[in-house]
C-alpha cells in the first residue's frame, strides 16, 4: 500500500461570485514534505491555501473537485470537525508578520489560547509551553516578548511568533503564505533556515506559497507552478530547475534574479506567452 | 495616562471654560428680556425696579459686571437665585447628582444595547442579525429622544400604564439621600424600595434618552467591526479553528471599540445635552429641567451657573473619553 498524501487537491474548480479563480487544480502534498506553490500575483495560489484550510472569503464557491486531509473530504467536513482540525491538525503562516498578529492583544495571550483550546492545557501550563515555543524560534528574551504587544517587536521576530503559533500543537499540515515575502533579505534567510528545521524536526507537511523561483529551491522538496488557477508543472525540485517542461516555467526561471550567475540579465515573462495561458485557462470555463 | 498629559488637558480646559463663561454672561445680557421686570411684574414703580437693578449689579457696564462676576466665580460663589433666592450653587449641586445618575444609566444602556446590536449584526451578517441591528438603527436615528419620549409617556403611561411617566422617585417613600445621588445611595444603603422605585422612574427617560444614541453605537461598532474582520489576524484567528462567536468577542471587538468609543464620547456629550428636554418631559427633578425654568424666568445668575457646570461636565466627560481610549489602544499608551 502506497503512503496516503497529507494534502490531496483533486481538479479543484473555485469562482469569486461569478469569476473562475482556480480552474481544476492538483496538488498532493506527501507526510514531511515541503511543497512549493509558485505563481505570479493574481495565479490563484493563495486561493489555494484559503480552500484548503476553509477561510475563503465569502462569495467563494467550490464547483467541483476535491479536497482531503489523511483521507478525510475537508470540503464535506462539518463545521465542528474542520474548528478541531484547524490550528491543531492544520495550521497557517501569514503573508505579513505586521497584520497577522492581533495589536490589541499581549503575545502571551495569542500564545495561550490555541493551546488551551486545542490541547486543553490550563493557564500555567499553556504559558510555560508557549516560553518554550519561543526559545525554540530562537526569540531572545521570551519571557519579556510574553508580556509584549505585537507593536512592540520588529517584523522578523513576529514572524518568529507566528511560526512558534503555527507549529505550537505538532500539526501534521502547515499552509505557510509567502512567509517570507514582507521581510528584508537577511531576515528572510533565517526564517527559511528555521521553517526547515522545526519542519524537519516535526516532520511536518507544508503547502509553500511563494512567488519567488529562489526561496523554493532553498526550501521545497517538490514544486507545482500556478497561473490563472491551472497548475501548469509538477515536479521534483532539482527536476524542475534542471528540465523545466513548461514554457511558462522556463520564462519565470529567466525572470528570477540567480546568486550562482549574477551577470545574467532579468527577462519578464513574455506577454505573448501570458496571453496564450490565459487564453487556455478560459477555454477551460466553457 | 500620564501626569504630564492629564496636566495638559485640565491647562487647556481654563481657556474653554473662559470663553463659555464670556459668550454666556453677553449673550444673555444682549437678548431681550429683563430679569427684574420678570421679577417684580408689570405694577412696579420706577424707583423699585432701579433699586433692585442696583442690587443685582445691572446698573453697571457689561464689562464690570463681567469682572465681578468673574472674580465671584473664581471664589466659588456662582450667586444668588433671583427667582429661588438661594445660592446659585447650593441648588446646581443638590440637582446636578440627578442628571448624572440619569445621563450615565442612559449611556449604560445605549451601550449595552449598541454594542449587542453591532456584535449583532457582524456574528449573522446578511441573515436576519444583521437585518434586526439596521433596521433599529435606521428608526433610532431617524427618531429623536423627545419625541421617543412622548410616545413612551402614550405607551407606558397611558395605554398600558407599566412604568411611572414623571417625577425621581415615590414621595410618599420620603427617601432623601445625603449625598443627591438617589440610585447609588439607596443601593449602597440598602433601602431596596427606594432603590426600585428611583430606578422604575429612571427607565423611560433614560431608555428614550439612549435610543438615539444606541443607534449611532450600533452602526459605528457594526461599520468598525465588519473592517476589523478582514483583517490578516482574523483570518489567521479563523486558520485557528476559533468559534465566529469567539472571533467576534474576543479577537475583534476590542479593536472596533477603539473607533467607536471615540466617536460615541462624543455623542455622549449630545446625550448630556438631551437630558435638558427629557428631563422637562418626564418632569424630572434635574439640571435640565431647572435650566429651562431660569431660562423662563430669565434667572441670569442661574443660568450662567448652569452653563457653567455643562461645560465642565462636558470637558470632564472628554477626558475619561480620551482615557478609555487609552485603555483599548495598548499602541498609545506609552505616548
Amino acid at each position: 500500500m502506497t503512503v496516503a498524501p497529507t494534502l490531496a487537491v483533486a481538479s479543484l474548480r473555485l469562482d469569486l461570485g461569478h469569476t473562475p479563480i482556480l480552474r481544476g487544480v492538483d496538488i498532493d502534498v506527501m507526510p514531511g514534505e515541503v511543497h512549493g506553490l509558485v505563481g505570479e500575483s493574481g495565479a490563484g495560489k493563495t486561493m489555494v491555501g484559503k480552500a484548503v484550510l476553509g477561510i475563503a472569503p465569502a462569495g467563494a464557491r467550490i464547483r467541483s473537485g476535491s479536497m482531503t486531509f489523511l483521507r478525510e473530504d475537508l470540503i464535506a467536513m462539518p463545521e465542528r470537525r474542520r474548528r478541531d482540525l484547524l490550528g491543531r491538525q492544520i495550521a497557517l503562516i501569514p503573508q505579513d508578520p505586521m497584520t497577522g498578529l492581533n495589536p490589541v492583544l499581549r503575545i502571551d495571550r495569542q500564545m495561550t489560547d490555541p493551546l488551551r483550546l486545542h490541547l486543553g492545557l490550563d493557564r500555567p501550563a499553556a504559558a510555560a509551553k508557549a516560553l518554550d515555543l519561543l526559545h525554540q524560534v530562537r526569540i531572545r528574551e521570551p519571557e519579556r516578548v510574553l508580556r509584549q504587544y505585537p507593536h512592540e517587536l520588529s517584523g522578523g521576530m513576529r514572524q518568529r511568533v507566528l511560526i512558534a503559533m503555527a507549529f505550537s500543537c505538532r500539526p501534521q499540515l502547515i499552509v505557510a503564505d509567502e512567509p517570507t515575502t514582507a521581510l528584508d533579505v537577511t531576515v528572510q534567510r533565517q526564517i527559511l533556515r528555521l521553517i526547515k528545521e522545526l519542519q524537519e524536526t516535526a516532520g511536518t507537511a507544508i503547502l509553500f506559497i511563494t512567488h519567488d523561483l529562489g526561496v523554493v529551491s532553498k526550501i521545497c522538496d517538490r514544486v507545482s507552478v500556478i497561473h490563472s488557477g491551472r497548475i501548469l508543472e509538477s515536479a521534483g525540485v532539482a527536476d524542475l530547475f534542471d528540465f523545466p517542461q513548461h514554457d511558462y516555467t522556463r520564462a519565470l526561471m529567466r525572470a528570477t534574479p540567480r546568486y550562482d550567475r549574477p551577470g545574467d540579465l532579468l527577462q519578464p515573462v513574455p506577454a505573448d506567452l501570458t496571453a496564450r495561458l490565459i487564453a487556455e485557462a478560459e477555454a477551460l470555463d466553457a | 495616562m500620564s501626569a504630564g498629559y492629564l496636566l495638559k488637558r485640565l491647562l487647556l480646559a481654563i481657556p474653554t471654560l473662559f470663553g463659555v463663561l464670556v459668550v454666556v454672561f453677553v449673550l444673555l445680557r444682549v437678548v431681550p428680556g429683563d430679569p427684574v421686570t420678570m421679577m417684580v411684574g408689570l405694577t412696579a414703580s420706577e424707583e423699585d425696579i432701579a433699586r433692585l437693578r442696583e442690587l443685582y449689579g445691572f446698573d453697571k457696564p457689561i464689562f464690570t459686571q463681567f469682572l465681578i462676576y468673574l472674580g465671584d466665580v473664581l471664589q466659588g460663589d456662582l450667586g444668588v437665585s433671583i427667582t429661588r433666592k438661594q445660592e446659585v450653587l447650593g441648588l446646581i449641586l443638590g440637582r446636578l447628582p440627578v442628571t448624572l445618575e440619569l445621563s450615565l444609566f442612559a449611556m449604560a444602556v445605549a451601550l449595552l444595547g449598541g454594542m449587542m446590536l453591532g456584535v449583532l449584526a457582524v456574528y449573522r451578517p446578511g441573515r436576519g442579525g444583521e437585518l434586526v441591528a439596521d433596521g433599529f438603527s435606521g428608526l433610532g436615528l431617524a427618531i429623536p429622544d423627545f419625541l421617543w419620549a412622548l410616545m413612551f409617556i402614550l405607551l407606558f403611561g397611558v395605554l398600558i400604564p407599566l412604568l411611572p411617566i414623571s417625577g425621581q422617585i415615590d414621595p410618599r417613600l420620603g427617601f432623601e439621600p445625603a449625598s443627591g445621588f438617589y440610585l447609588f445611595e439607596s443601593l449602597l444603603i440598602g433601602e431596596f424600595a427606594a432603590f426600585q422605585s428611583v430606578l422604575s422612574h429612571m427607565v423611560l427617560p433614560a431608555v428614550a434618552l439612549a435610543i438615539p444614541l444606541a443607534a449611532i453605537i450600533a452602526r459605528i461598532l457594526k461599520s468598525s467591526l465588519q473592517e476589523v474582520m478582514t483583517q490578516d489576524y482574523i483570518l489567521l484567528a479563523r486558520a485557528r479553528g476559533f468559534s465566529r462567536l469567539r472571533i467576534v468577542l474576543r479577537e475583534a471587538l476590542q479593536n472596533a471599540l477603539i473607533p467607536t468609543v471615540t466617536l460615541s464620547g462624543v455623542q455622549f456629550t449630545f446625550l448630556v445635552g438631551g437630558t435638558v428636554l427629557i428631563e422637562r418631559i418626564f418632569s424630572y427633578p434635574g439640571l435640565g429641567n431647572m435650566a429651562i425654568e431660569a431660562v423662563i424666568n430669565r434667572d441670569i445668575p442661574l443660568i450662567q451657573g448652569i452653563v457653567l457646570t455643562f461645560a465642565v461636565m462636558f470637558i470632564a466627560l472628554n477626558l475619561i473619553i480620551d482615557s478609555t481610549y487609552v485603555l483599548l489602544n495598548p499602541r498609545v499608551r506609552h505616548g
